[in-house]
Protein backbone atom coordinates (compact mmCIF):
# COMPACT_ATOMS: atom_id res chain seq x y z
CA UNK A 1 0.00 0.00 0.00
CA UNK A 2 1.57 3.44 -0.93
CA UNK A 3 2.01 5.85 1.60
CA UNK A 4 1.18 9.87 0.00
CA UNK A 5 2.50 11.69 3.20
CA UNK A 6 0.63 15.24 3.36
CA UNK A 7 3.04 17.80 4.89
CA UNK A 8 4.71 20.87 5.18
CA UNK A 9 7.97 21.17 3.13
CA UNK A 10 10.92 21.55 5.42
CA UNK A 11 13.80 23.80 4.44
CA UNK A 12 17.37 22.94 5.62
CA UNK A 13 20.47 24.31 4.83
CA UNK A 14 22.26 21.42 3.65
CA UNK A 15 25.02 23.25 1.92
CA UNK A 16 26.39 26.91 2.35
CA UNK A 17 25.05 29.30 -0.25
CA UNK A 18 22.91 26.36 -2.26
CA UNK A 19 20.16 26.64 -0.49
CA UNK A 20 18.18 29.95 1.15
CA UNK A 21 16.24 29.29 4.25
CA UNK A 22 12.83 30.13 3.31
CA UNK A 23 9.46 29.52 5.78
CA UNK A 24 6.70 29.39 2.70
CA UNK A 25 4.13 27.91 4.95
CA UNK A 26 2.94 25.45 2.24
CA UNK A 27 0.71 22.53 3.31
CA UNK A 28 -0.08 20.10 0.48
CA UNK A 29 -3.01 18.42 0.81
CA UNK A 30 -4.31 15.65 -1.50
CA UNK A 31 -7.61 17.99 -1.92
CA UNK A 32 -5.24 20.36 -3.62
CA UNK A 33 -3.31 17.89 -6.02
CA UNK A 34 -3.44 19.24 -10.05
CA UNK A 35 -4.27 17.14 -12.66
CA UNK A 36 -0.40 17.03 -13.14
CA UNK A 37 0.64 15.67 -10.04
CA UNK A 38 -2.92 12.82 -10.13
CA UNK A 39 -1.39 11.73 -13.15
CA UNK A 40 2.47 12.08 -11.85
CA UNK A 41 1.50 10.15 -8.61
CA UNK A 42 -1.05 7.39 -10.90
CA UNK A 43 1.41 7.15 -13.33
CA UNK A 44 4.71 6.36 -10.85
CA UNK A 45 2.26 3.91 -8.52
CA UNK A 46 1.41 1.70 -11.45
CA UNK A 47 5.26 1.81 -12.70
CA UNK A 48 7.02 1.77 -9.70
CA UNK A 49 4.58 -0.11 -6.78
CA UNK A 50 6.39 2.21 -4.31
CA UNK A 51 6.49 1.41 -0.67
CA UNK A 52 6.32 5.29 0.10
CA UNK A 53 6.22 8.16 -1.95
CA UNK A 54 6.01 12.08 -2.00
CA UNK A 55 5.21 14.76 -4.75
CA UNK A 56 5.67 18.43 -3.79
CA UNK A 57 4.81 20.92 -6.52
CA UNK A 58 7.71 23.55 -6.12
CA UNK A 59 6.37 25.61 -8.80
CA UNK A 60 5.41 28.21 -6.48
CA UNK A 61 9.42 28.68 -5.72
CA UNK A 62 9.76 29.35 -9.45
CA UNK A 63 9.10 32.69 -11.83
CA UNK A 64 5.72 31.01 -13.21
CA UNK A 65 2.23 31.65 -12.67
CA UNK A 66 0.37 31.17 -9.36
CA UNK A 67 -1.34 27.89 -9.49
CA UNK A 68 1.35 26.82 -12.30
CA UNK A 69 2.21 22.34 -12.26
CA UNK A 70 6.05 22.61 -14.00
CA UNK A 71 8.22 22.64 -10.86
CA UNK A 72 7.98 19.24 -8.83
CA UNK A 73 9.79 17.22 -6.21
CA UNK A 74 9.39 13.59 -5.99
CA UNK A 75 10.38 10.87 -3.55
CA UNK A 76 9.90 7.41 -4.42
CA UNK A 77 10.62 4.50 -2.65
CA UNK A 78 10.47 1.35 -4.47
CA UNK A 79 12.02 -2.21 -5.30
CA UNK A 80 12.60 -1.52 -8.52
CA UNK A 81 15.40 0.38 -7.67
CA UNK A 82 17.15 -2.41 -6.48
CA UNK A 83 20.96 -3.02 -8.08
CA UNK A 84 20.16 0.14 -10.29
CA UNK A 85 22.66 2.68 -10.39
CA UNK A 86 21.45 6.33 -9.02
CA UNK A 87 21.02 7.37 -12.74
CA UNK A 88 18.93 4.69 -14.23
CA UNK A 89 16.96 4.65 -11.15
CA UNK A 90 16.16 8.51 -12.26
CA UNK A 91 15.93 6.95 -15.93
CA UNK A 92 13.46 4.62 -15.05
CA UNK A 93 11.60 7.98 -13.40
CA UNK A 94 12.03 9.87 -16.09
CA UNK A 95 11.11 7.52 -18.56
CA UNK A 96 7.54 7.30 -16.73
CA UNK A 97 6.92 10.37 -16.61
CA UNK A 98 8.36 11.18 -20.55
CA UNK A 99 5.28 12.66 -21.52
CA UNK A 100 4.56 14.99 -18.96
CA UNK A 101 8.06 15.97 -19.06
CA UNK A 102 7.53 16.80 -22.72
CA UNK A 103 4.56 18.73 -22.08
CA UNK A 104 4.37 21.01 -19.36
CA UNK A 105 6.69 19.76 -16.04
CA UNK A 106 9.51 22.09 -16.90
CA UNK A 107 11.92 19.91 -13.66
CA UNK A 108 12.00 17.36 -11.65
CA UNK A 109 14.16 16.88 -8.64
CA UNK A 110 14.09 13.64 -8.03
CA UNK A 111 14.90 11.01 -4.53
CA UNK A 112 15.06 7.30 -5.26
CA UNK A 113 15.63 4.94 -2.58
CA UNK A 114 15.29 1.17 -2.34
CA UNK A 115 13.17 0.32 1.07
CA UNK A 116 15.97 -1.16 2.47
CA UNK A 117 17.81 2.61 2.26
CA UNK A 118 14.86 3.80 3.33
CA UNK A 119 14.42 2.10 6.65
CA UNK A 120 17.68 2.55 7.02
CA UNK A 121 17.82 6.31 7.01
CA UNK A 122 14.16 7.68 6.42
CA UNK A 123 14.48 11.88 5.57
CA UNK A 124 12.44 14.67 5.06
CA UNK A 125 12.53 15.39 1.62
CA UNK A 126 14.47 18.87 1.74
CA UNK A 127 13.09 21.60 -0.92
CA UNK A 128 15.24 22.18 -4.20
CA UNK A 129 17.55 24.97 -4.52
CA UNK A 130 15.85 29.01 -4.60
CA UNK A 131 15.27 29.94 -8.38
CA UNK A 132 17.70 32.30 -9.67
CA UNK A 133 15.96 33.92 -13.07
CA UNK A 134 12.90 33.53 -15.78
CA UNK A 135 11.07 30.54 -16.62
CA UNK A 136 12.07 29.12 -20.30
CA UNK A 137 11.32 25.43 -21.48
CA UNK B 1 61.24 32.54 -43.24
CA UNK B 2 60.70 30.33 -40.47
CA UNK B 3 58.97 33.10 -38.60
CA UNK B 4 56.61 32.95 -41.71
CA UNK B 5 56.24 29.04 -42.13
CA UNK B 6 55.42 29.10 -38.64
CA UNK B 7 52.68 32.07 -39.12
CA UNK B 8 52.00 29.73 -42.50
CA UNK B 9 51.44 26.62 -40.44
CA UNK B 10 49.40 28.31 -37.08
CA UNK B 11 46.60 29.96 -39.82
CA UNK B 12 46.06 26.44 -41.82
CA UNK B 13 45.53 24.91 -38.52
CA UNK B 14 43.30 27.48 -37.56
CA UNK B 15 41.37 27.04 -40.86
CA UNK B 16 40.57 23.39 -40.44
CA UNK B 17 39.49 23.67 -36.96
CA UNK B 18 36.82 26.60 -38.29
CA UNK B 19 36.35 23.87 -41.57
CA UNK B 20 35.57 21.08 -38.64
CA UNK B 21 33.51 23.46 -37.21
CA UNK B 22 31.37 24.43 -39.74
CA UNK B 23 31.03 21.29 -40.45
CA UNK B 24 29.26 20.19 -37.73
CA UNK B 25 25.82 21.34 -37.54
CA UNK B 26 25.52 22.79 -34.09
CA UNK B 27 22.89 20.52 -32.14
CA UNK B 28 24.15 17.37 -33.94
CA UNK B 29 25.60 14.66 -31.77
CA UNK B 30 28.88 15.10 -33.56
CA UNK B 31 28.77 18.60 -31.98
CA UNK B 32 27.67 17.48 -28.59
CA UNK B 33 30.31 14.76 -28.93
CA UNK B 34 33.24 17.16 -29.54
CA UNK B 35 31.85 19.16 -26.73
CA UNK B 36 31.93 16.73 -23.81
CA UNK B 37 35.89 15.99 -25.02
CA UNK B 38 36.94 19.24 -24.83
CA UNK B 39 37.77 18.74 -20.78
CA UNK B 40 37.34 16.06 -18.33
CA UNK B 41 34.40 17.82 -16.48
CA UNK B 42 31.74 19.49 -18.92
CA UNK B 43 28.81 21.17 -17.45
CA UNK B 44 25.79 22.28 -20.03
CA UNK B 45 23.91 24.93 -17.29
CA UNK B 46 21.46 27.76 -17.48
CA UNK B 47 23.38 30.41 -17.32
CA UNK B 48 27.48 31.18 -16.63
CA UNK B 49 29.37 29.96 -13.45
CA UNK B 50 29.41 33.23 -12.74
CA UNK B 51 25.63 34.02 -12.83
CA UNK B 52 23.67 30.96 -12.80
CA UNK B 53 19.96 31.36 -13.38
CA UNK B 54 18.90 28.39 -12.07
CA UNK B 55 19.02 27.02 -8.70
CA UNK B 56 19.61 23.65 -10.11
CA UNK B 57 22.43 25.05 -12.14
CA UNK B 58 23.65 27.10 -9.26
CA UNK B 59 23.90 24.34 -6.83
CA UNK B 60 26.05 21.97 -9.60
CA UNK B 61 28.10 24.87 -9.89
CA UNK B 62 29.16 25.06 -6.12
CA UNK B 63 29.79 21.72 -5.46
CA UNK B 64 32.05 21.72 -8.85
CA UNK B 65 33.52 24.88 -6.61
CA UNK B 66 33.98 23.22 -3.41
CA UNK B 67 35.80 20.22 -5.20
CA UNK B 68 37.95 22.93 -7.05
CA UNK B 69 37.30 21.32 -10.16
CA UNK B 70 38.06 22.95 -13.56
CA UNK B 71 35.05 22.62 -16.05
CA UNK B 72 33.51 23.59 -19.29
CA UNK B 73 30.14 25.34 -18.97
CA UNK B 74 27.78 26.06 -21.94
CA UNK B 75 24.62 28.08 -21.33
CA UNK B 76 21.86 26.96 -23.14
CA UNK B 77 19.64 29.72 -23.07
CA UNK B 78 22.20 31.43 -25.59
CA UNK B 79 21.13 29.01 -28.32
CA UNK B 80 17.69 26.86 -28.38
CA UNK B 81 19.34 24.18 -30.50
CA UNK B 82 21.83 23.46 -27.76
CA UNK B 83 19.27 23.39 -25.22
CA UNK B 84 16.91 21.11 -27.07
CA UNK B 85 20.01 19.10 -28.60
CA UNK B 86 21.61 18.28 -25.25
CA UNK B 87 18.45 16.61 -24.17
CA UNK B 88 18.19 14.74 -27.02
CA UNK B 89 21.88 13.37 -27.16
CA UNK B 90 22.13 12.51 -23.43
CA UNK B 91 18.22 11.65 -23.09
CA UNK B 92 17.86 13.40 -20.70
CA UNK B 93 15.03 15.84 -19.99
CA UNK B 94 16.20 18.55 -17.58
CA UNK B 95 19.30 21.16 -17.32
CA UNK B 96 21.82 20.80 -15.84
CA UNK B 97 23.74 17.89 -17.24
CA UNK B 98 27.24 16.90 -16.07
CA UNK B 99 29.52 14.85 -17.97
CA UNK B 100 32.97 13.33 -16.50
CA UNK B 101 34.65 12.46 -19.23
CA UNK B 102 32.33 12.14 -22.06
CA UNK B 103 30.10 10.24 -19.70
CA UNK B 104 26.90 11.40 -18.72
CA UNK B 105 26.96 11.55 -15.08
CA UNK B 106 23.84 13.06 -13.93
CA UNK B 107 21.78 16.34 -13.30
CA UNK B 108 22.01 18.48 -9.69
CA UNK B 109 20.38 15.22 -7.70
CA UNK B 110 22.79 12.65 -8.76
CA UNK B 111 25.89 15.31 -8.57
CA UNK B 112 24.42 16.07 -4.81
CA UNK B 113 24.13 12.68 -3.32
CA UNK B 114 27.08 12.22 -5.23
CA UNK B 115 29.36 14.36 -3.49
CA UNK B 116 27.04 13.96 -0.07
CA UNK B 117 28.18 10.20 -0.05
CA UNK B 118 31.69 10.62 -1.27
CA UNK B 119 31.06 9.39 -4.76
CA UNK B 120 32.13 12.56 -6.43
CA UNK B 121 35.84 12.39 -4.99
CA UNK B 122 35.90 8.80 -6.29
CA UNK B 123 34.50 9.72 -9.96
CA UNK B 124 36.68 12.93 -10.15
CA UNK B 125 39.88 10.76 -9.16
CA UNK B 126 39.03 8.04 -11.87
CA UNK B 127 39.67 10.69 -14.36
CA UNK B 128 43.10 12.22 -12.46
CA UNK B 129 41.33 14.97 -11.08
CA UNK B 130 42.31 15.50 -7.41
CA UNK B 131 39.45 16.90 -5.35
CA UNK B 132 40.15 20.26 -3.23
CA UNK B 133 38.13 18.43 -0.63
CA UNK B 134 39.93 15.37 -0.19
CA UNK B 135 43.27 17.24 -0.11
CA UNK B 136 41.95 19.79 2.57
CA UNK B 137 41.26 16.72 4.27
CA UNK B 138 44.61 15.32 4.06
CA UNK B 139 46.03 18.34 4.95
CA UNK B 140 43.86 18.43 8.35
CA UNK B 141 44.93 15.07 9.07
CA UNK B 142 48.91 15.47 8.69
CA UNK B 143 48.40 18.49 10.95
CA UNK B 144 46.50 16.08 13.67
CA UNK B 145 49.31 13.39 13.45
CA UNK B 146 51.62 16.41 14.68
Amino acid sequence: MTAIFVRKPVQQLILPALYSLRSCGYLHTMAKCGPVESIIKNKLNEALQPSHMEIVNESFMHNVPPGSETHFKILVVSEAFDGLPLIKRHRLVNTTLDEELKTGVHALSIVAKTPTQWSENPQQMESSPACRGGFGK
Amino acid sequence: MLAATRLLRASALRSVSSVRWCSVRVGSKEYFDDLVAQKKVVVFMKGTPNAPRCGFSNAVVQILRMHGVEYDAHNVLEDETVRQGIKEYSEWPTIPQVYINKEFVGGCDILLQMHQNGELIEELQKVGISSALLEAEIGQGDKSDK
